[in-house]
C-alpha cells in the first residue's frame, strides 16, 4: 500500500480492504443478473424446442443488419471503456475520461438504433405481439411466442443498458473532479465489470434474435 | 366425525400400509427425539449435581452412524412409495375407459355408450376403470380420497388415472387444484356399484347414441372424411386427391412418424394428430393436414377419438 | 437469572442514543438501526398476515364457511400465504437479528456495504406498500402459488399489483443476501478462521447464497407472468401455444430453495441457544456446519416433488423422490447434535431455551411429515390436502417462528439493553407450544381423510376437526400478542442488561448492551474455537 492514508469506511481495515470487497460485491451481483437471464433463455430454448416452425418464422422478420452493427457498437464500447481503466491505472485521468465519454456515446448510439430505429420498425411492421400482429395462420401463436422473447429481452437488455450509461456518467463525473488515482479507482473498475456484463448478454441474446432460425 | 376413510379399491390398502409405516417410523423417531430431550433436561438440568464425566472425543462413529441409518431407512421408504407410485399410474390394459373433462365450476363425465353426467362418476366393482382426464379452462384436479388416488387435469393435454374398485358404496369426488371462486364447490360424488346395477344405470340413463356414433357424424360434419374417407373407412387415393393415413386399425397401433420416430396411436396422440398436426408429422405423408385448434371443443374431440377408437380391433381398444 | 447480571448504569451512551431525529433513523447506515427498522416493519406485516389468518381460520367453524363469498375467501388465503411467505418469513431472521448481530458476530463494526443495506429496507417498505394496495383494492384469489393460466387468464384479482410488490421485494432479498455474503467473507476479526465462525453465521451463509442465486429466477418468472396477463400471449397458456407446467418449474426451482431461506437461520439460531443455555460446546460443530452448506446444495435439486401429481414424467418424480429424501437427512443430523449437545450439559430454562426446544419438537414433526409426502405413492393421496397445510406450518410456524422468537427473546438484551420478563417469557412459549399443536395437528387428521386445501367450504364429517384447529388458532393467537405486549413493555421498564447476562461465548457479548455505534471500542482478536465453553467434568470441579 501507498504512504498517503486513503480514507475508508470504518468496517474496513484498509482501502484496498474496501475496495477488493466492493470488487467481490459486484462480481456477486453479476452472478445474480446471469440467473435472472439465465431463466429467460432456459425458458426461450424450451419454448423453441416445442415450437420450431413458429419461432423460425417468426426470426425471419428480425432486422439482422441493425442487430449486427449494435453488436459492433456494444464490443466496441466495451473495449473502449476497458481501455480507459488501463488508463487511469497508469495515472491518465484525461484519457480516462475520453475513453468513458467514447463508451458512453456508443452505448447511448446502441439505444437510439435499437429503440428509436429498429423497434419503432417493428411495430411499423405489426411485430409486437398484440392485437394486430402481422404472422397469421398455424404458425401465428408460436410466432407471437418468439416475439414476446423478442421485446422482453431488449427490453431488459435496453433498461441493463440505461443503468449501465448512468453509471458511466457517474464516472465521467466524478473523473473529471480528479477522484481517480492509479491507487484508488475502484469504482472505475466496478463500473466496467458492470458494463461488459451487459455486453455479454447481449452477445447471447444476439443469435438467440437475430441467427438460430434465420436459415439461408 | 370419523376418523376412518373407506379403502374402495384394489391400490387403497396398499397406500394406507405405506402411511402407516410412515406413521410408525415417525413415531419411533418422534419418541427418540422427545424422549432423549425430556430425559436430558431433566438428568442435566443446571442445577443437578450428577457426576456428568468425560467427554466422548470422538463423533465421528455416532455421526456417521445415525446418518447411515437415516439413509436407510430413507431409501427403504423411496423404493416402496416408488414402486407403489408406477403401479398406481400404470393403467392395464383393456381397462375401461371414461371420458373426464374439467371446467369451472363443475366436472362432465362421459361414458363410452354416450352417458353424460355432471359432477358424479358411477363405476363397477371388479373391473379396472382407466379415467382419460382434460381440462377445458385452467388446471384442476380429479380427486377421490376413498381411492387413494387423485391426478391434476391440465387444459391441452390428456391425463390419466386407474383403478379397480371394490366395495360398493358412494364416496367423495373433490377438485382439489384451486381453480377459482367456485374451487369448493367443484366435488361430487363416485358410486361404485355391483355389475348388475351398474348394467342397469348404463341402460336408464342411455343416451340416444354412443360416444363413437356421436363422433361419426362429427367426423363428416369437420370435413375428417374429406381426406381421410367416409364411414370411416380410411383414406386413399382412390377415395380423395389428398393421401391421408388410413384411420380404420389406427387405434392402439404403432405409427412411424416422419422425424423416425415410433410412438403408439393412442388417445393423446391422436389428439394430437388433430389439434397440432405439425407436430406429429407421419412418415410417408404429405404434412398437409390443417390444424383444428379452437375449432372443436374438448367434448367433441373426445367423441371424435371415441369414434377412430371403435375402427380398430376389439383387441387394441 | 443468570448470576453474570451486574448493575449497569442508567442509558450509557449507545447506538440507540447516537442522533434522535427522525432523519438520524431513516437516513441511518448503522446495521443496528436498519435492524430496527426491519424490526417494526415485519412485525406489522406479521399481523397484517396474522389477521388474514384468523380470518381464514373463523370461516372454517362451519361446513358451509362463515364468510359469504368464497372469493374473498380465497383472496384472504392468498393474501395471507403472499404476506407470511415474502413478507415474513423470509426476511424475518436475516434482516432483524441477521443485520444487527452478524457484524457482532464478526468482530466488525458494520457490514460491508450500509448503504445497500438501507436501500435494502426502503426497496422492502416499497414492496410492502405495493403490497398491501394490492390488498386494499381487492387482492388476489390464485393463491401465492399463481399458477397458470388460473392467473394469466382467468383470475380478476389485482394479480400484476400483487406480483410487482413480490418482484420488488426480491430485490430487497438479494441486497440482504450480497451484503451478508461479502461481509462473512471479508469482515472477520482477526484470528477468526472459518472453522471458529458461529454456525448462526454459517447458516446466514447458506441462506443468502440461496437468496442470490434463487431470487433471481422469480423475478424473471413473475415478469414472464406479467406479460402473459398484460399483452395476453405466453409461454404458460396452451390456448395461446405455451405449457401450464412449465409454469409450475420455473416457480417452484424458486419457490423451493425459499422454504430453505426461511429455516435455515432459524437452524443458525437454535445452533446459538442450545450451547448457550447447555453451558457446552456444540455438538459435531463441523458436521453442522456442513450439514447447512448441504441444504443449501440440495435444496436446489428437489422442486419437481411439488408436482408429484401435475403431469410431470413418472421417471422425473423418481429423481425428485429420492433427491427430497436426501434433503432431509442434514437436518436430522442436526437434529441429533442439538440433542447431543445437551448430553452432559447445565441446562436453564430461560425462554430462549424453551422457544428453541419447542422448536426441535415441532420441527422435527413437521420434518417427520415430510417423509410421508416424499413418498410418491402416500404424496398422491396427501397432496393439496389439509396435510400438506399442516406439514409445512409445522416447519414454518412451529419451527421457524419459534426459532426467531427464540433468537428475539436471547438477543433481546443485547439489542435492546433491557431484559424481558422471564416468567411472561416462558409462559409465552409454552402458549405458543400448546396454542399451535392445538391448531395445526388436526390439520393432518383432515387431511388424510380427505379435506382438500383452499377450500371455503367442506362436508360436514370434517366440522369437529376443524372447529377444534380454530379454537386452538385462538390459543395461538394469544401466544403471539403476549411477547408484542411484554416486550414492548420490557423497552420502559425492563431491568437493564449487562454485557453477557447469559454468560455465553460470542464476540457480540463482549460488547456493551446496548452496544456503541461503532460496536466495539477495540477490534477484537479470536484465538479460540467458538462455543469454548469448558467440558462439563471441569465444571463440576469447581462447583
Amino acid at each position: 500500500m501507498s504512504e498517503t492514508y486513503l480514507p475508508h469506511e470504518v468496517q474496513y481495515s484498509s482501502a484496498r480492504h474496501q475496495a477488493e470487497s466492493a470488487i467481490s460485491g459486484m462480481w456477486l451481483f453479476l452472478a445474480t443478473e446471469v440467473l435472472f437471464f439465465g431463466a429467460l433463455f432456459l425458458t426461450w430454448i424450451y419454448s423453441r424446442h416445442w415450437n420450431q416452425a413458429g419461432f423460425d418464422a417468426g426470426a425471419q422478420h428480425t432486422n439482422l443488419a441493425i442487430g449486427t452493427v449494435n453488436t459492433v457498437i456494444l464490443l466496441a464500447s466495451s473495449f473502449v471503456y476497458s481501455a480507459g481503466v488501463a488508463f487511469i491505472e497508469a495515472g491518465n485521468t484525461r484519457r480516462l475520461v475520453q475513453c468513458a465519454a467514447a463508451a458512453w456515446l456508443l452505448g447511448l448510439a446502441f439505444l437510439i438504433l435499437k429503440f428509436g430505429v429498429e423497434w419503432r420498425d417493428d411495430f411499423a411492421k405489426h411485430l409486437f405481439p398484440g392485437a394486430d400482429f402481422a404472422i397469421h395462420g398455424p404458425l401465428g401463436g408460436s410466432a407471437r411466442i418468439f416475439f414476446e422473447f423478442y421485446f422482453l429481452g431488449t427490453a431488459l437488455h435496453g433498461l441493463h443498458m440505461v443503468g449501465g450509461l448512468v453509471l458511466v456518467g457517474w464516472i465521467i463525473w466524478r473523473a473529471r473532479r480528479a477522484e481517480f488515482s492509479p491507487a484508488l479507482h475502484t469504482p472505475v473498475i466496478v463500473v466496467g465489470l458492470y458494463w461488459s456484463f451487459v455486453d455479454i448478454v447481449w452477445i447471447v441474446l444476439y443469435p438467440l434474435l437475430y441467427l438460430v432460425g434465420r436459415g439461408p | 366425525m370419523s376418523l376412518w376413510l373407506p379403502a374402495a379399491t384394489t391400490s387403497a390398502p396398499e397406500v394406507d400400509h405405506l402411511i402407516i409405516a410412515l406413521l410408525l417410523i415417525s413415531c419411533a423417531i418422534l419418541a427418540l427425539v422427545f424422549g432423549l430431550i425430556l430425559l436430558y433436561v431433566f438428568k442435566y438440568r443446571a442445577g443437578s449435581s450428577i457426576d456428568r464425566g468425560a467427554l466422548a472425543e470422538k463423533s465421528w462413529r455416532l455421526e456417521t452412524g445415525w446418518t447411515v441409518a437415516t439413509l436407510l431407512i430413507f431409501f427403504g421408504l423411496f423404493v416402496w412409495g416408488a414402486n407403489l407410485y408406477l403401479r398406481l399410474f400404470k393403467p392395464p390394459a383393456g381397462a375401461m375407459k371414461i371420458y373426464v373433462v374439467g371446467k369451472q365450476w363443475m366436472w362432465k363425465v362421459e361414458y363410452p355408450g354416450g352417458q353424460r353426467e355432471i359432477d358424479a362418476l358411477h363405476v363397477p366393482i371388479a373391473r379396472p376403470v382407466e379415467l382419460i382426464m382434460t381440462s377445458q379452462d385452467v388446471i384442476h384436479d380429479f380427486s377421490i380420497p376413498a381411492f387413494r388416488i387423485k391426478h391434476d387435469v391440465l387444459p391441452g393435454r390428456y391425463e390419466s388415472l386407474w383403478f379397480q374398485a371394490d366395495r360398493v358404496g358412494t364416496y367423495h369426488l373433490f377438485c382439489t387444484q384451486l381453480c377459482g371462486t367456485g374451487h369448493s364447490d367443484m366435488v361430487g360424488d363416485v358410486v361404485v356399484m355391483s355389475n348388475p346395477d351398474y348394467q342397469k344405470w348404463l341402460e336408464q340413463n342411455g343416451a340416444s347414441e354412443t360416444l363413437a356414433q356421436a363422433g361419426q357424424t362429427l367426423f363428416m360434419r369437420y370435413g375428417c372424411s374429406g381426406c381421410h374417407g367416409g364411414n370411416g373407412v380410411g383414406g386413399s387415393q382412390s377415395v380423395s386427391t389428398v393421401r391421408a393415413p388410413a384411420l380404420a386399425g389406427l387405434y392402439g397401433s404403432p405409427v412411424t412418424l416422419a422425424d423416425g420416430r415410433i410412438v403408439t396411436a393412442d388417445d393423446r396422440y391422436i389428439r394430437d394428430c388433430i389439434l397440432a398436426p405439425q407436430t406429429q408429422r407421419v412418415a410417408g405423408y404429405p404434412p398437409v393436414m390443417p390444424s383444428f385448434t379452437g375449432q372443436i371443443g374438448e367434448e367433441d374431440l373426445l367423441k371424435i377419438i371415441a369414434f377412430i377408437k371403435s375402427l380398430a380391433p376389439e383387441s387394441r381398444l | 437469572m443468570s448470576a453474570t447480571a451486574i448493575a449497569v448504569p442508567a442509558a450509557e451512551p449507545s447506538y440507540l442514543t447516537d442522533g434522535l431525529t427522525l432523519r438520524s433513523w431513516l437516513l441511518t447506515t448503522d446495521h443496528k438501526r436498519i435492524a430496527l427498522l426491519y424490526l417494526g416493519t415485519i412485525t406489522i406485516f406479521f399481523f397484517v398476515g396474522g389477521i388474514a389468518a384468523a380470518l381464514i381460520r373463523l370461516n372454517l367453524v362451519v361446513p358451509e364457511g362463515l364468510i359469504p363469498s368464497a372469493e374473498t375467501y380465497n383472496r384472504l388465503f392468498t393474501m395471507h400465504g403472499v404476506v407470511m411467505v415474502w413478507f415474513f418469513l423470509i426476511p424475518a431472521v436475516p434482516t432483524t437479528l441477521g443485520n444487527f448481530i452478524v457484524p457482532l458476530m464478526l468482530g466488525a463494526r458494520d457490514l460491508a456495504f450500509p448503504r445497500l443495506n438501507l436501500a435494502s429496507w426502503y426497496l422492502f417498505v416499497i414492496a410492502g406498500i405495493v403490497v398491501l394496495y394490492a390488498l386494499f383494492v381487492g387482492g388476489v384469489d390464485t393463491g401465492w402459488t399463481f399458477y397458470t393460466p388460473l392467473s394469466t387468464a382467468y383470475s380478476k384479482g389485482h394479480v400484476v399489483a400483487a406480483i410487482v410488490g413480490v418482484f420488488i421485494a426480491g430485490f430487497s432479498s438479494i441486497a440482504t443476501g450480497l451484503n451478508f455474503i461479502v461481509s462473512i467473507h471479508r469482515l472477520r476479526a482477526p484470528g477468526m478462521t472459518w472453522y471458529r465462525l458461529p454456525v448462526f453465521l454459517w447458516s446466514l451463509y447458506a441462506t443468502s447464497v440461496i437468496l442470490v442465486l434463487a431470487t433471481p429466477v422469480l423475478a424473471m418468472t413473475l415478469l414472464l407472468l406479467s406479460f402473459e396477463r398484460i399483452f395476453h400471449i405466453g409461454v404458460f397458456d396452451p390456448a395461446l401455444g405455451g405449457d401450464p407446467l412449465l409454469f409450475q418449474h420455473l416457480f417452484w426451482f424458486y419457490s423451493h430453495p425459499a422454504v430453505y431461506i426461511m429455516i435455515l437461520p432459524g437452524f443458525g439460531v437454535v445452533s446459538e441457544i442450545i450451547p448457550a443455555f447447555s453451558s457446552k460446546r456444540l455438538f459435531g460443530y463441523k458436521f453442522v456446519v456442513w450439514c447447512s452448506i448441504a441444504i443449501a446444495v440440495i435444496s436446489f435439486l428437489v422442486w419437481g416433488h411439488h408436482m408429484f401429481v401435475a403431469g410431470t414424467s413418472l421417471y422425473s418424480a423418481l429423481v425428485f423422490s429420492i433427491l427430497s429424501y436426501m434433503v432431509a437427512v442434514p437436518s436430522a443430523i442436526k437434529v441429533f447434535n442439538w440433542i447431543g449437545t445437551m448430553h452432559k450439559g447445565f441446562i436453564r430454562f430461560d425462554a430462549p431455551m424453551l422457544y428453541a426446544l419447542g422448536f426441535i419438537g415441532l420441527f422435527t414433526m413437521g420434518g417427520l411429515t415430510g417423509l410421508f409426502v416424499a413418498a410418491l405413492a402416500a404424496d398422491v393421496h396427501l397432496t393439496q390436502t389439509y396435510f400438506i397445510v399442516a406439514h409445512f406450518h409445522y416447519v414454518m410456524v412451529g419451527g421457524m417462528v419459534s426459532a426467531y422468537f427464540a433468537g428475539l427473546h436471547y438477543w433481546w438484551p443485547k439489542i435492546t439493553g433491557r431484559m424481558y420478563p422471564e416468567m411472561w417469557g416462558r409462559a409465552g412459549a409454552l402458549i405458543i407450544f400448546i396454542g399451535f399443536n392445538f391448531t395445526f395437528f388436526p390439520q393432518f387428521i383432515l387431511g388424510y381423510l380427505g379435506m382438500p386445501r383452499r377450500y371455503h367450504s367442506y362436508p360436514p364429517e370434517f366440522e369437529v376437526l376443524n372447529v377444534l384447529s380454530s379454537a386452538g388458532a385462538t390459543i395461538l393467537a394469544v401466544g403471539y400478542l403476549l411477547p408484542l405486549a411484554y416486550l414492548t413493555w420490557s423497552l420502559f421498564y425492563g431491568e437493564r442488561a449487562s454485557a453477557n447476562p447469559w454468560g455465553a461465548t460470542g464476540l457480540e457479548w463482549r460488547t456493551p448492551s446496548p452496544p456503541p455505534t461503532d460496536n466495539f471500542d477495540e477490534t477484537p482478536v479470536v484465538t479460540e474455537p467458538p462455543y469454548n465453553y469448558p467440558p462439563p467434568e471441569l465444571v463440576q470441579r469447581h462447583v
